[in-house]
């Protein structure tokens, strides 16, 4: 029987005739024109604006580009940056962790209603969700009066920009760990506990490690989206020089002074994060893949 | 140990996954509990071990309650259905957790962890993967790891949902019989949840079949094959011919007609006849009280499988037949069980 089967599969075989393409492949001028058209693409829209950022940095050479990074105000962007990020980047990483602990562990009411919450600022036009704190905490807001009343500044400030910071960047983490922590169910964290392990225990041993590269992950997007925002931190900011000014909002300010060259070297600096940021993605899911 | 089960119920919403369940189970025993899918059997399980509360009832480990300590405290080694080693841990390292997470005045020092680790995985004869990670190991060897850490913590019971379950038919072999000599030397009180019969009757001390969230018996793999308590039993361990039947003052009728079997025990009424397939004989059908067709006979073995369509029933029904003795598809032929349990049909 098993002969047989073998003998009429060879003869099959057989039939298709030496050097015919199979029947899935495309011609070849078909695929060529995909190619070329997704390269172009990729080209005008990626590539293109990125090299031209590099270009305008060092349309007049090393020193100016590096007279312009080393600028007071210059400076100043970016340790505000590295601080919006850095606080909205930590105090993201313990709220991603809770909610995703708790829609992925536990049954609630509520919870489908939370889900959609954590989508709410994909969905919302920046420029809104740094609105909302203008609306609360703002001189005309629902708290300004009893802010202004204890001397406490929060729009206009740093508070300001990491609220709104936090806000935009809040998806990033829970969503990377949401689908995963579902998919790894309950059992290890069961075997923890029968094993005598603590709930402390059971969350640094067991769940951390298990969504440690998921995490990484989340982190990483989440610092990328943090470092370079511009909506919502441009209407909490108030644009104080030297005080008030990210990054972005500091390119866009030279820019409308017509100082190209400082303003594409500040560019510069978030472009090289992107890429950085690529990169270690990149070798993010190559080790987690390795695993 | 010895654990009492008293009078447990457990509800899932509308669902009642356990209902009024008693049990108690003696120290250093093996024990089955086998069943169905949905008959509880895991749910019972985890309320042992303190993964789910019940909502009624009393759960003892020596006399003492054991609702008021939590899984942490209750000292059970769990091996679950899917291992749930820990994949970022080395074999050593997954074994070694439950010695780790101890109370820090409680903690073994590095080499007396060491060494109870290497003895546990000695045990499981799989000191050569201790630097392995889980997900290099074969199901077999995961489930011996699961086993090993489980033990690490010294349980009073070892509570093993679906043992074999992941595995393949060989290996799910080899396994319960290993289960069983580990199981004669180390005899700490165990518990496990199977769905498989032969693995319940091979393995176990006692079984205990369960349905729909009720113990339908509880007793020696020899007394629940040999003595199944209700009709659920017959029919889910072993082969069983099932034949509807009724009583009549003491008599048992089918299609009408006595058959030449007394039922006194069962009051007038619905009845099913249960034999197993190598209790029936063949016979000439002539006077012979059941009577049927041959429709198909299969089967290469010492014993021929025989396909035999009664009267009334829609379903043939499948006899054991001896090789010598000839039949041909289509022959007329009389049926005398020999051995058979009558119960009666619930309303």
């Amino acid at each position: 029987m098993a002969g047989i089967i073998g003998r009429s599969h060879r003869h099959r075989a057989d039939i298709v005739p030496e050097g015919a393409s199979d029947a899935r492949e495309e011609p070849a001028a078909v695929r060529w024109t995909i190619i070329a058209i997704a390269i172009a693409f990729l080209s005008v829209f990626l590539v293109l604006p990125l090299v031209t950022v590099f270009q305008e940095a060092l349309a007049h050479g090393v020193i100016p580009y590096f007279r312009a990074l080393a600028e007071d105000d210059a400076l100043a962007a970016i340790r505000l940056t590295l601080l919006v990020a850095a606080i909205s980047v930590s105090l993201n990483l313990v709220f991603g962790i809770i909610a995703a602990w708790a829609i992925a562990k536990f049954d609630f009411f509520g919870k489908s209603l939370l889900i959609t919450l954590i989508d709410l600022p994909f969905s919302v036009s920046p420029v809104i969700s740094g609105l909302v704190f203008v609306l609360l905490f703002g001189a005309q807001g629902y708290f300004g009066a009893f802010l202004q009343a204890h001397d406490i500044q929060i729009i206009f400030a740093l508070p300001g920009l990491v609220l709104a910071t936090v806000l935009v960047t809040f998806p990033f983490i829970a969503r990377e760990l949401i689908p995963l922590m579902q998919e790894q169910g309950t059992q290890d964290e069961e075997a923890a506990i029968s094993l005598g392990a603590s709930g402390l225990q059971t969350f640094f041993r067991v769940t951390l490690p298990n969504v440690k590269w998921a995490l990484l992950y989340g982190v990483l997007l989440c610092n990328a989206r943090a470092m370079g925002e511009f909506g919502a931190v441009s209407v909490v900011s108030g644009h104080i020089r030297g005080e008030t000014n990210t990054m972005p909002l500091y390119v866009e300010i030279l820019y409308n002074e017509y100082q190209f060259v400082a303003a594409f070297a500040v560019a510069s600096l978030l472009a090289l994060l992107a890429l950085v940021t690529l990169i270690a993605k990149a070798l993010l899911e190559r080790r987690a893949a390795a695993e | 140990m010895d654990i009492g089960i008293r009078n447990v119920t457990k509800r899932f919403g509308a669902f009642t996954a356990l209902d009024n369940v008693d049990l108690a189970i003696k120290s250093g025993e093996l024990v089955a509990l086998l069943g169905p899918s949905g008959s509880g059997k895991t749910t019972l399980l985890r309320i042992i071990a303190g993964l789910e509360w019940p909502e009624q009832g009393h759960i003892l480990f020596d006399g003492e309650d054991a609702l008021s300590r939590s899984a942490r405290e209750r000292h059970v080694g769990f091996v679950f259905q899917h291992y749930a080693l820990f994949r970022h841990m080395t074999v050593f390292e997954n074994v070694a957790f439950g010695l780790r997470v101890r109370r820090r005045d409680k903690r073994l020092s590095e080499p007396e962890l060491r060494a109870r680790v290497e003895r546990l995985l000695d045990l499981v004869q799989l000191q050569w993967l201790a630097d392995r990670y889980p997900s290099q190991l074969s199901g077999g060897q995961r489930q011996r790891i699961a086993l090993a850490r489980a033990l690490a913590i010294e349980p009073r019971v070892l509570l093993l949902d679906e043992p074999f379950g992941a595995l393949d038919a060989k290996v799910r072999k080899e396994l319960r019989r290993w289960l069983r000599n580990l199981h004669d030397d180390i005899h700490v009180t165990s518990v496990f949840v199977t769905h498989d019969q032969e693995e319940a009757l091979e393995v176990a001390d006692r079984v205990v079949v369960m349905d729909k969230g009720r113990i339908e018996q509880i007793g020696t793999p020899r007394d629940v094959y040999q003595r199944p308590a209700t009709a659920f039993v017959h029919e889910f361990i072993g082969e069983s011919i099932v034949i509807a039947v009724s009583v009549e003052h003491d008599a048992v009728l089918y299609d009408g007609k006595p058959i030449g079997i007394d039922a006194p025990e069962i009051s007038t009424g619905a009845a099913r006849l249960f034999i197993r397939p190598y209790d029936i004989s063949i016979v000439a059908p002539e006077g012979a009280a059941l009577c049927g067709t041959v429709r198909y006979i299969h089967g290469l073995g010492p014993a021929r499988r025989v396909e035999i369509a009664l009267g009334a029933e829609k379903q043939p029904i499948e006899v054991d037949v001896p090789r010598s003795q000839e039949l041909t598809a289509g022959q007329q032929v009389g049926l005398v069980p020999h051995r058979y349990r009558i119960y009666a049909t619930s309303p």
